[in-house]
């Protein structure tokens, strides 16, 4: 039969990485992230319950090299999970899913996010 | 007519009548969570985060207790839904399955309930 070694469709390895692969697929990691983010966000709202002592000790995280990291990260997902999850709304509404359109929202969708990242960055550096 | 196959039929096995429950309630929370997340996003970036004083009161606010438990409420679930999807998708063992299924529902309870705590803390506080 020879089945067991006949590669399985899609044969991600020699797929060539598209766009709306791509943006699929960080969709999908940026919700992970989100996900692990719900489960900072009781840290940080107990500590603002807790009294400016903790308050100082989680800032001081937050203001450490891998908290900013993670900020980084954690901006630029709620930016692009917020942007393609409306692209995908509309999807569910049977508009924009031609092909032209798809990478058109596509691009937006990129542009948008990294540009609301750095606008942000921009901002919090200025105030 | 009974759509149901014979096999299903004797392992008492079918429709539980909830087929699009679950894309249903991850679009609800979508399209309350997408004006949500600006709405903190935006508050946030309007405060000064360094200085505890301005956050409480800010969190005081009861326009905006209410629309941060609005979100942790629907934030939870829809990130619940979401990482079902995922673990369904690339977790094929039965037993690995349904343990990580039940473990992120019991953790995305637990987060919410403890950040409804803690806001409920603050305001009444």
């Amino acid at each position: 039969m020879g089945r067991a070694k006949s590669p399985l469709s899609p044969h991600l390895q020699i797929y060539k990485p598209q766009l709306t692969s791509v943006l699929s697929i960080t969709h999908r990691g940026t919700g992970v992230l989100l996900a692990l983010a719900l489960l900072l966000l009781p840290y940080w709202l107990l500590s603002i319950a807790a009294g400016p002592e903790a308050y100082a000790a989680l800032l001081n995280h937050f203001s450490a090299w891998y908290g900013k990291l993670l900020l980084l990260g954690l901006m630029f997902s709620v930016y692009y999970h917020l942007c393609n999850g409306i692209r995908h709304l509309g999807w569910d509404l049977g508009r924009g899913l031609d092909l032209a359109t798809t990478y058109l929202t596509g691009y937006i969708v990129v542009f948008l996010s990294v540009l609301l990242t750095f606008a942000t960055c921009l901002w919090m550096r200025l105030s | 007519m009974n759509l149901t196959t014979p096999l299903a039929r004797v392992r008492g096995l079918g429709s539980a009548k909830h087929g699009t429950e679950h894309f249903w309630q991850q679009r609800v929370t979508a399209i309350l969570l997408a004006p949500l997340c600006l709405w903190l996003v935006i508050s946030l970036l309007g405060l000064d985060l360094q200085d505890y004083g301005e956050v409480v009161v800010w969190l005081r606010t009861p326009v905006n207790t209410l629309l941060l438990l609005t979100l942790v409420v629907a934030a939870c679930h829809h990130g619940q839904l979401g990482v079902q999807v995922v673990i369904e998708d690339y977790i094929h063992d039965d037993w690995q399955k349904v343990t990580s299924l039940i473990m992120v529902k019991f953790l995305a309870i637990l987060a919410g309930l403890a950040s409804i705590l803690a806001i409920l803390r603050v305001f009444l506080g």
